[in-house]
């Protein structure tokens, strides 16, 4: 049946290492999002005009050039960085930008500016009232925020919010072009050494359609959860 | 002042000695990989999509269960992945190596046409399957009733409607694949960011290299959304006004579409 050449371990610990960049790139893309969404809301021009060309550029240009730019461009300043600490202060740190940090910042810089666009639907999407009933019973914004507006918003962004994670899950792919060892990039030694590309891209492609399956599945307890008392406007 | 800047401008660019006519005919060629591959998997993926589309809502599970199983898949599944096993898969196919295709298929870029089809074929049927499931029950009874056979409601009425509501997620999905096929470039083939690559590699001049691809992808997204807009306005006569309205108030960074 399945043989995978005793690459079984690794392409598992490959799993793991895809599943945890998701995981912490989504965490900062949610952060990034929420951030650009008040941005764009905020009404002042300056925010409004950097949040603005932040997600225009950022969803301007493709994934893997903007990872390649980050990783290969923030290993040279961090190269100049260090010589010029060496020069100046004789300091002698060797900075090395490690291929799994640059591939969690970089996915969620650019999913950062995809979830502050969900986001600045959602938030718009409140009802004012319902701030307004909570400000007059006294609580404070950072009060409002946790208990009114962002359970209220995550049921406008659950949709965007469900999109936007199934394709930063299968954009971690791309980071075995960077040099990270997960997933993909196992797979892809595993099928040049043994010279079986089907059995093992064939095995990755249905680990990440069990992990979209899986995901969609949370997501659909997730928005059972949040839309409860919205029962009737659900179709 | 502008002599400074002149001057200012004059040395940037000598130090900056990458662009050259040399590395410039070689991005130029990669804007003419990039174009073609794109342009052909999304004119293909338009054409293998409008029946897939129409098989996809089909009465009988036999037509319906099959598509669905390929879009589940081919939109579960990376690209890249994708990429992958038809570039590295198609050496396998026995007696490949001696038949008229292997010419064909040893370079890159057949393979990453059939990838980047199969995968914008997926995406497309959905969305053209939702645009036509959606359409008014009134407008084909209306149809019906003016006595025009099946054929004609779909070619006169059922289309033209949904192909309306679908535009602004084909728009989507233009960009999408025009970003997607930066992937090529993983399996060797010269695109905008493989020029990017060889540049880079050639002169470590990441910065410059990678930036300027990134401007080029952003001058062709661009305009891309200035065409897709304007068939918008010509398909959606109704809502002119309204548009140009909206345009005054926002900037056009709200305008580039959200992931699929």
């Amino acid at each position: 049946m399945l043989n995978l050449h005793g690459y079984g371990a690794r392409l598992l610990e490959g799993a793991l290492v895809t599943v945890e960049l998701a995981a912490l790139s989504l965490v900062i893309a949610v952060v990034l999002g929420l951030i650009t969404a008040s941005a764009k809301l905020s009404g002042r021009r300056l925010p409004h005009l950097i949040a603005t060309l932040y997600t225009t550029v950022v969803r301007g240009v493709p994934d893997l050039v903007l990872m390649m730019l980050l990783f290969f461009g923030g290993q040279m300043l961090m190269n100049q960085l260090s010589d010029l600490l060496h020069a100046r202060f004789g300091l002698d740190i060797f900075i090395d930008i490690n291929a799994f940090v640059a591939g969690v910042v970089t996915i969620g810089v650019i999913f950062g500016a995809y979830m502050g666009e969900t986001f600045r639907g959602a938030i718009q999407a409140v009802d004012e009232g319902q701030l307004e009933a909570a400000s007059a019973c006294g609580m404070s914004r950072a009060l409002i925020f946790r208990r009114i507006r962002f359970p209220l918003m995550m049921r406008h962004a659950l949709p965007g919010l469900s999109n936007n994670w199934l394709v930063l899950l299968k954009t971690t792919a791309l980071v075995s072009v960077i040099g990270l060892s997960d997933m993909v990039r196992v797979a892809t030694q595993a099928s040049k050494a043994t010279l079986e590309p089907f059995t093992f891209m064939l095995f990755v492609g249905a680990v990440y359609l069990l992990l979209t399956s899986l995901s969609e599945q949370v997501f659909m307890h997730l928005s059972r959860k949040y839309n409860a008392g919205f029962t009737e406007e659900r179709s | 002042m502008s002599d400074s800047l002149t001057s200012w401008l004059g040395s940037w660019l000598a130090e900056r000695a990458i662009f050259t006519p040399d590395t410039l005919a070689i991005y130029w060629q990669g804007i003419q990989t990039t174009l073609s591959l794109v342009a052909l998997s999304l004119l293909l993926g338009f054409v293998i999509s409008l029946p897939l589309s129409l098989a996809r809502g089909s009465r009988h599970a036999w037509v319906r269960r099959p598509i669905q199983a390929y879009t589940y898949v081919f939109r579960g599944t990376p690209l890249l992945v994708q990429l992958y096993l038809i570039y590295y898969g198609v050496v396998f196919i026995e007696d490949v190596q001696e038949s008229w295709l292997w010419p064909l298929v040893k370079e890159p870029f057949l393979p990453a046409l059939l990838a980047f089809t199969l995968n914008t074929v997926a995406y497309t049927t959905e969305i053209f399957h939702g645009a036509i499931t959606n359409t008014p029950r009134g407008e084909m009874e209306a149809a019906r009733a003016c006595g025009m056979s099946k054929p004609l409601i779909y070619r006169r009425i059922v289309f033209p409607s949904a192909f309306r509501r679908a535009l602004p997620a084909y728009g989507n999905e233009v960009i999408l694949t025009l970003h997607a096929s930066a992937i090529a470039s993983t399996v060797t083939l010269m695109d905008i960011t493989g020029a990017a690559q060889f540049i880079y590699a050639r002169y470590y001049a990441p910065f410059d290299a990678f930036i300027f691809a990134a401007l080029l992808y952003l001058a062709i997204t661009l305009s891309l959304l200035y065409a897709l807009r304007r068939l918008e306005s010509r398909f959606n006569p109704q809502l002119r006004g309204v548009r140009r309205q909206r345009r005054k108030v926002m900037f056009f960074g709200n305008a580039i579409p959200q992931k699929p």
